[in-house]
């Protein structure tokens, strides 16, 4: 079975400096994929490079068995991978509804019409309402998205992120900066928006991670050190000396 | 939803307003109109759809364009044609009609200028209007089959073939036609708002990277924005040209894109009736003013500053920012207030007014053996008293302003904390 996501030898440098360093990945399908690693490693570089935010120097990306590192963002989004950004990323100016009904437009045909009026679908309205439904922000429905509070954003953000049925889900530390409840909460939204789906995220918090993914990737200085089932990854001495042990001081 | 209602109403009004209006300048005695009041109110209507097509650009899609007038006067130059092709050719092709093909024209146009333009967003975008506003204009004055060189395009409306049987020989004929297009123009721009391209056009203009991750090109967006923005410009080029039956390279010249720009920001750049507003302002400004004053392009530019400083949302901003205390029902609390700030407000007025008047006065008027009269009272710039008033009705306005502001803000800042505690206990 091809892989959900493979990473062939990717690497990036911006100027002289190497970033990437010859990353080799298979993710997959269906597997919930965990990236970490300390501060500066290239976790988020990595993301970049697999969204085509910024383009590879050399290697191969694949997304279920097809070339996608020479894409810009919006093809290789309509190829099935859709992300979240580290810096929560949304439409601050429209409602919360219309942010969910954003990111449902592109998959469900509506391009670039100008002769559909919005109010009128019903179909889609109804399935961005049942979005909103399962991030369990209906009461915020028609606030303006950049009103809401931090852990209700990121939530939002996801349901960007998963609106448009991606099948390949990118998210870049989704629980980052929120409160110990508000990480549960958000665990379980990730945890039920990624079922059946393939799930890569880059995190800090290692309970999240070990509570979350089936497998963990360890990048350190634009490589990859290690890739295995939690466990292993936690008994792992090498992974422990370069990035847990380094954390714990 | 009773906002819902209240806006069909509004719809409603203006448009008997504009229905109306020429009717109250109506000269019974002679029973003739008004030419000038229907030819502003015209110039109104074509500004409106201007205006309107400009903030599809800057206030929805975040596109600052220095040459909307390109497409604006593309426009009127495609009707100009189409006109005198429908005339010599003897086609039956109704005048009612007419402003679709200078529509289409801009469209046209808008595809090609639109395919290089927005390959960038931002200042690049800004820039590379600029750059081909003046390609336009400088080419507007160079190739003179399609642009007339300086005298222009000469036409005329009257192509006998008509929907409703009108010879559009009298200028309430041409009003009415512009009526009808002005209303059916911005009830499509509006609806254009609630589509997929329109609402797509607000998400790249607010986060443009996001709209790439939910699988949208940011480029193309902004293609279809503006070319759609290029047919409604076109529209309104096409009523200019019916209007005043000539198109000239001003028509698409630097100095008209600016007043699109002017108007959208003194009307609000934020929501989008606001241009409608300041391009009525804006109109009503250079049709009054420039009968009264030489120095009207000043007070224009002036108040488009201070809007800018002061009140970057435009009028519609700032008619936003008592909504909460609408809401409280504590309007009437300004009232005061606002009387505080409106004498030291007119003062400050009179005193500038005064100034640039008596400068303008000294420097032109006088040399062309003019008097400086305000009613019947002479005025004689060579004396110190009308300067000494000038300077210190501004510096004394100017003081009293300031003080009469603090007192102002005071009343301000106090009712709406007062609307926000109100507002957060209903919640």
């Amino acid at each position: 079975m091809t892989a959900a996501l493979s990473l062939a030898d990717v690497r990036k440098q911006f100027g002289e400096t190497k970033i990437i360093r010859g990353v080799t990945l298979d993710i997959a399908k269906g597997e919930r994929h965990a990236i970490i690693g300390p501060n500066g490693a290239g976790k988020t570089t990595l993301f970049n490079l697999i969204s085509g935010r910024f383009p590879i120097t050399s290697g191969s990306i694949s997304l279920n068995g097809e070339r996608i590192d020479t894409l810009a963002p919006h093809e290789i989004n309509r190829r099935g991978l859709s992300r979240s950004f580290q810096i929560t990323s949304i439409f601050p100016n429209m409602t919360v509804f219309e942010n969910i009904r954003c990111g449902l437009l592109w998959s469900r045909g509506y391009r670039y019409t100008s002769f559909r009026l919005l109010g009128r679908q019903k179909a889609l309205n109804a399935e961005s309402e049942a979005l909103l439904e399962r991030l369990n922000l209906q009461s915020r429905r028609d606030l303006i998205a950049g009103l809401l509070s931090y852990a209700e954003q990121r939530a939002l953000e996801i349901g960007i992120t998963i609106a448009g049925g991606a099948e390949v889900i990118l998210l870049d530390e989704p629980t980052a900066g929120m409160s110990n409840t508000e990480t549960e909460y958000a665990v379980n939204l990730i945890r039920t928006v990624s079922e059946g789906k393939t799930l890569l995220m880059v995190e800090h918090d290692m309970s999240v991670v070990f509570g979350l993914a089936d497998r963990v990737s360890v990048v350190v200085y634009g490589e990859v050190i290690a890739s295995d089932v939690p466990a292993e990854i936690r008994s792992n001495m090498a992974v422990q000396e370069a990035y847990l042990g380094a954390e714990a001081q | 939803m009773r906002t819902r209602t209240d806006l069909r109403w509004i719809w409603v009004i203006a448009l008997a307003v504009a229905l109306v209006l020429p009717w109250i300048f109506f000269d019974w005695k002679t029973s003739r109109h008004s030419g000038f009041v229907l030819t502003m109110l015209s110039e109104i209507g074509l500004m409106i759809v201007f205006a309107l097509s400009f903030n599809m650009q800057m206030g929805q899609a975040g596109l600052l364009s220095f040459g909307h007038a390109v497409l604006f006067g593309l426009g009127g130059y495609t009707t100009a044609h189409a006109l005198n092709a429908i005339r010599s050719s003897g086609v039956w092709f109704p005048l009612e009609l007419v402003p679709l093909i200078g529509g289409l024209g801009g469209l046209a146009f808008g595809v090609v200028i639109g395919y290089i333009a927005t390959k960038q967003r931002a200042t690049a975008f800004a820039m590379i209007t600029l750059g081909l506003s003046e390609l336009v204009g400088a080419a507007a004055l160079m190739f003179m089959t399609f642009f007339g060189g300086e005298s222009g395009i000469t036409t005329d409306r009257m192509i006998e073939s008509s929907l409703v049987g009108a010879s559009y020989s009298a200028p309430w004929q041409v009003y009415y036609l512009i009526v009808f297009w002005v209303f059916v123009s911005v009830a499509l721009m509006w609806l254009h708002t609630q589509t997929p391209l329109g609402k797509m056009a607000n998400a790249q203009r607010d986060n443009f990277e996001r709209t790439q991750f939910v699988g949208y090109d940011p480029r193309l967006i902004r293609f279809w924005q503006f070319v759609v923005s290029g047919f409604f410009a076109g529209i309104a080029g096409s009523l200019y040209t019916i209007v005043y039956e000539i198109v000239t390279y001003d028509a698409l010249a630097a100095s008209k894109s600016a007043n699109a720009l002017l108007a959208s920001y003194i009307g609000g750049v934020g929501g989008f009736f606001g241009p409608v507003l300041g391009a009525t302002l804006v109109v009503l400004m250079q049709s009054g003013l420039s009968l009264l004053s030489n120095s009207w392009v000043l007070y224009i530019g002036v108040l488009f500053i201070v809007m800018v400083m002061y009140a970057p949302g435009g009028i519609v901003g700032i008619l936003g920012q008592h909504a909460p205390i609408a809401r409280i029902g504590r309007l009437h609390d300004l009232f005061l207030p606002y009387v505080r700030i409106l004498v030291p407000g007119l003062v400050t007025l009179f005193g500038f007014v005064l100034l640039v008047e008596l400068t303008s006065f000294v420097t032109i008027g006088a040399t062309q053996g003019k008097k400086f009269k305000v009613g019947s009272l002479m005025i004689d710039a060579a004396t110190a008293q009308p300067w000494m008033l000038a300077i210190g009705a501004l510096l004394i306005g100017g003081l009293w302003l300031r003080l009469a502001s603090r007192g102002f803000m005071r009343v301000w800042d106090g009712l709406i904390e007062q609307a926000k505690t109100l507002e957060g206990a209903a919640r």
